[in-house]
């Protein structure tokens, strides 16, 4: 317990201390530099899994493919798939985008399609009969349905995104993962622990966001079947 | 990486099969074990938050907001307490595991229909006879479809341990980056995907031959 609370007391004077929160190497930077990578390639993963996802959902073509890609991209290790990139391709932020990317995808992707095709067909069934389009129905009545589990996928994605983009930093790359890398690499523990605990409070946040979120924008008579996740 | 150098270099692969082998074997160790601590922590738990629903939601969000700490931190948090050990790989993973097993579980319990549990009763079987050899068994599909992608994602996981100088296989992920030589880091990825999709496809024949009743349902997620 004294030791827990001495941990607690270092990361409090690491955190607290003026020169982390300015300069190129200071908390606000490496934050920015995070958020950056971790946005940028949330948001493109975003596109592909969502469209691909509704598309599949939709016309219910191509299912067993995206099951099978989504089981193998799962496998893959994303620490090895970051330094990989880096080595091939060199040092710079575009292929670890694409690593990030790549690890994003197969959440929202999966979970975008198995919420769509999840929709109670007698539901569909009664949006066509009352004259909706193919389009109608996807977006008034499949998007709100599925947004449980759409939202579940883009959580799962934007949370593994988040601690990715720490491992980034190990091959050379910004990001809060540099406090923790350096601090390894200097035998500084108090950087390590004072970056690690940063890169909680963000991880946190994100699973905050995302809960808020789901209060938010699903149909209030979907949340009590949308309660596990 | 220098121009011209292959993205493989095959004769490295057949120098080195012996150490390969070796950390093949401390990876799945390190990926595999955790997924035991687990499920032996969440099978009780689980049978509690099915009992007593009012604990259910507090557990799910524990083991929600301990998966979302990025593995690194985690690592570096336990460092302090038990050193660059394989234990400060396995506790984390450990607790990842959580936030799949434990719904597995209760979801696999509540799958149970109420005939069968009622006939069960009826029978004579007392509670804890019930739940140990009627729910449990009925449980399984579920919750291997749980094991399932814990394993993956833990044995995808352990790489990352190399930071701290425990990853199986994470080891030639590193020495690839610090010798610019990619065919270590080729070979470990490929690797730890082979381990993780024979680990599934092991999983799902153990399923089989655990519930040999549920044979032509497919009732696995």
């Amino acid at each position: 317990m004294n030791d827990f609370l001495s941990q607690v007391r270092l990361v409090a004077d690491w955190l607290t201390s003026s020169q982390q929160w300015q300069g190129a190497e200071g908390i606000p930077q490496r934050l920015l530099e995070h958020l950056t990578y971790s946005g940028l390639s949330l948001l493109f993963a975003a596109l592909i899994g969502l469209s691909l996802g509704l598309l599949v959902g939709h016309t219910g073509r191509g299912a067993f493919a995206v099951a099978s890609v989504a089981n193998l991209a799962r496998s893959i290790p994303t620490f090895g798939l970051v330094v990989l990139v880096v080595t091939v391709v060199g040092l710079s932020t575009t292929p670890v985008l694409i690593a990030l990317i790549a690890l994003a995808v197969p959440p929202i992707l999966i979970n975008t399609f198995e919420g769509v095709r999840g929709v109670d067909p007698d539901a569909r069934d009664a949006a066509r009969g009352m004259g909706m389009t193919g389009w109608e129905v996807l977006l008034r009545v499949e998007v709100p349905m599925a947004l449980p589990l759409i939202l579940l996928g883009l959580r799962v994605a934007a949370i593994q995104v988040v601690a990715t983009a720490t491992v980034a930093a190990y091959p050379g790359l910004g990001g809060l993962g540099r406090f923790i890398v350096d601090g390894l690499a200097r035998n500084d523990y108090e950087l390590v622990i004072g970056g690690s605990a940063v890169v909680v409070v963000l991880a946190l946040v994100v699973q905050v966001v995302f809960t808020a979120l789901r209060r938010v924008i699903v149909s209030p008579g979907l949340r009590a079947s949308a309660a596990r996740s | 990486m220098s121009d011209g150098e292959p993205l493989v270099r095959w004769d490295w692969i057949g120098d080195h099969v012996g150490e390969l082998a070796h950390y093949t074997g401390v990876h799945l160790q390190l990926g595999l074990l955790p997924v035991l601590f687990g499920l032996i922590i969440s099978v009780p738990l689980g049978m509690l938050c099915h009992r007593w629903r009012w604990l259910y939601p507090p557990t799910l969000t524990v083991a929600n907001v301990l998966y979302s700490i990025p593995s690194l931190a985690l690592f570096m948090i336990f460092v302090r307490y038990t050193g660059l050990t394989e234990q400060t790989v396995m506790i984390p993973l450990t607790l990842y595991t959580l936030s799949v097993l434990v719904p597995n579980v209760v979801d696999g319990l509540a799958s149970v229909p109420e005939p069968v549990r009622q006939a069960a009763t009826a029978m004579g079987f007392t509670a804890v006879r019930r739940v140990v050899q009627v729910e449990l068994p009925i449980a399984v599909p579920v919750v291997v479809a749980g094991v399932r992608v814990a394993a993956v994602s833990s044995i995808s996981l352990v790489a990352v341990g190399q930071l701290i100088g425990q990853g199986g296989l994470g080891y030639y992920i590193t020495r690839g980056l610090q010798l610019d030589f990619p065919t270590p880091i080729v070979t470990a990825t490929v690797l730890i995907m082979l381990l993780a999709l024979v680990t599934d496809a092991v999983l799902v024949l153990a399923q089989r031959l655990l519930t040999p009743w549920a044979q032509d349902r497919g009732k696995t997620a």
